[in-house]
């Protein structure tokens, strides 16, 4: 405690420079906050990704519908505890850039199979009750002030309805909700309703989900699953929900790998500005770490002075940014809604803590090392 | 020498310069008494810094051995003459070497913070060492805003503090006008005279040589003159 003082006068000597220095790397970890977060949005349910859920589709792709008569099949094979399916409406909500997620469903197996959805009993029961009932995820409904009771209009762009051609109506019954890292950007509604209003499709859906009995035999029942379906005119392919998830996210490309390259390369250059700063600050005073040596300094109190300088500019700087980044990520999605879980998790929050104890180590390694090998003769000859 | 507070005998120092060794110091034998001020003077590169240093425990001779106040530093290893020093050893620089981003008193206290005194005792030592040195109504100044001869007396409050064994003090006028650095001397001379302190000045001058109760005569690594006070 007694050599803080000592450690803090050291700032006064180039307020411009270590201003400047605290300033880039504030930014490092605002920029850290923000790509985290964005991170965080494209890995979106990965993280709650059932481990006892699978999901069946089309082994060509994605877009390549399934009979609804497999579900009864599904059902039946060994290790299926229950099986449900939902398909791609793709419909627009006045502008195409509003975009979310839309699926007709079977409200009960649907509400089976997603526990972490939280909706009310009465929402849930008037969903049950109302045909053109829909249910929607707190983000969205935020997104666009939607409340229960109201009437939502969607624009089919592949699903037209006999009513009304392109334009579906729904009714909002319930609103649900999730922890955290939940996406709550999607709007389900009922597949009977869009079973009897859709042209063309009929009996045919977009994926199933299936929950397994047992998770340690997810595999298996994967295999099962397509073995049972190899050589129909529709084969599938079943994979964890985790790993659909994941894949589904990377059709924009690799983005944690990208943001993890954006990171290293900031870091790195970081890690150059606060590591140059240090070398310079401990080559300007080689004389002054000299005398303290003369007085009696030990070579690891020489090293911890150097060090501590280190680590102070680096959480001065680390700290301010990573509350800074914070705060910008609690202000909302930059995009406006397509990034629904756009959040700066405590996990994130913790490894940037790691980061900018790191950065202070590794920027005052070098010039605290050189500091407590310097020879104090040699350093106050230089006078 | 009825009681020897330093003690040299057969002190070396060779350093080696690509394939040359350089003899600094030869066989050197010294004994400075308990209470005795100092003066080593010599031409450039006769060795006196090169003693100095090795008294101070800043380096190590290539044999022989160097007693102070009974301890044998001449093996110690670098954490413990670092620790001997802070306890043992009081230096004044030719050049002051104030840290200038502390004031007076925070350099003063500088030695203080190797101690396990207290914030308040500390506080006390160092305003005792600035009133020694008549320095009290500027204890909040930086070096900055002191003359030389000021930062000079911030020097030897520094070398005092911890009240030291030895004080070492390396050409401490010599960057001062004759009037300034007498008054420096003057307070060597009064810690030596009125405090008992044991002071080794290494000097060019022989105006200050003069102020001490011995002077000795440095040439090619070797003491070869001692001089009457």
């Amino acid at each position: 405690m007694k050599f803080v003082l000592l450690v803090l006068s050291n700032f006064k000597r180039h307020k411009t420079r270590t201003i400047l220095t605290i300033l880039s790397i504030i930014v490092a970890f605002v920029l850290f906050a923000y790509l985290a977060a964005i991170r965080t949005a494209f890995s979106a349910g990965v993280s709650v990704a059932g481990a006892d859920r699978l999901i069946v589709r089309h082994k060509v792709s994605l877009i390549q519908l399934l009979p609804q008569s497999y579900e009864a099949d599904i059902e039946r094979i060994d290790g299926v505890a229950e099986a449900m399916h939902m398909t791609w409406f793709g419909a627009i909500y006045k502008e195409p850039s509003n975009f979310f997620g839309q699926m007709p469903v079977n409200p009960e197996e649907f509400l089976r199979m997603y526990p972490e959805f939280h909706l009310p009993p009465e929402q849930r029961d008037a969903w049950l009750k109302t045909r053109t009932g829909a249910i929607v995820g707190r983000t969205t409904a935020t997104r666009f002030g939607w409340k229960v009771g109201d009437r939502i209009p969607l624009l089919g762009t592949y699903w037209r309805s006999k009513e009304g051609d392109r334009l579906w109506t729904f009714d909002l019954v319930g609103i649900y909700d999730g922890a955290p890292e939940t996406d709550t950007s999607n709007f389900y509604f009922r597949h009977d309703y869009f079973e009897e209003m859709r042209v063309g499709g009929q009996g045919m859906v977009g994926w199933y989900i299936i929950r397994v009995k047992d998770p340690k035999h997810a595999e298996d029942v994967a295999k099962r699953v397509d073995a049972h379906f190899e050589n129909s005119p529709a084969e599938t392919k079943t994979e964890t929900e985790k790993a659909f998830v994941k894949g589904f996210a990377e059709q924009a490309g690799n983005i944690a790998a990208i943001v993890m390259a954006i990171l290293t390369a900031v870091f790195f250059t970081i890690l150059l500005v606060s590591g140059n700063t240090m070398a310079q600050a401990v080559r300007e005073r080689m004389s002054e770490l000299g005398v303290l040596k003369a007085i009696g300094f030990t070579d690891g109190q020489v090293l911890r002075l150097v060090l501590s300088e280190a680590l102070i500019i680096s959480i001065i700087g680390g700290g301010i940014g990573l509350l800074l980044g914070w705060m910008a990520v609690s202000a909302g999605d930059p995009t406006g809604g397509a990034l629904p879980v756009f959040i700066f998790t405590p996990p994130a929050r913790v490894l940037g803590a790691v980061f900018v104890i790191l950065l202070g180590l590794c920027s005052g390694a070098l010039p605290a090392i050189q500091a407590m090998r310097l020879n104090a003769v040699e350093a106050l000859r230089r006078e | 020498m009825p009681n020897p507070l330093v003690q040299l005998k057969g002190v070396d120092k060779v350093f080696r310069r690509g394939s040359e060794d350089i003899h600094v110091l030869s066989n050197l034998d010294l004994s400075i008494a308990d209470g005795e001020f100092l003066a080593l003077m010599g031409p450039s590169g006769s060795g006196k810094s090169t003693l100095l240093n090795l008294l101070a425990g800043l380096d190590r001779p290539s044999s022989g051995s160097i007693d102070v106040a009974g301890e044998r530093i001449e093996n110690m290893s670098r954490a413990q003459l670092a620790h001997w020093r802070s306890r043992h050893v009081g230096f004044v620089f030719q050049f002051y070497n104030l840290l200038p981003v502390l004031s007076a008193e925070r350099n003063v206290e500088l030695p203080l913070l190797l101690t396990n005194l207290s914030s308040s005792e500390r506080k006390k030592h160092v305003r005792t060492a600035l009133e020694i040195v008549g320095l009290s109504h500027r204890a909040k100044h930086t070096p900055r805003t002191l003359s030389g001869g000021e930062q000079q007396r911030v020097g030897i409050a520094r070398a005092i503090v911890t009240d030291p064994t030895l004080i070492l003090a390396d050409e401490p006028t010599g960057d001062l006008d004759r009037k300034t650095g007498d008054g420096i001397l003057d307070l060597l001379d009064g810690l030596n005279r009125q405090q008992g302190k044991t002071i080794v000045m290494v000097t060019h001058d022989p105006h200050a040589a003069a102020r001490a109760s011995r002077r000795l005569e440095m040439v090619d690594g070797q003491l070869s003159t001692e001089m009457a006070a």
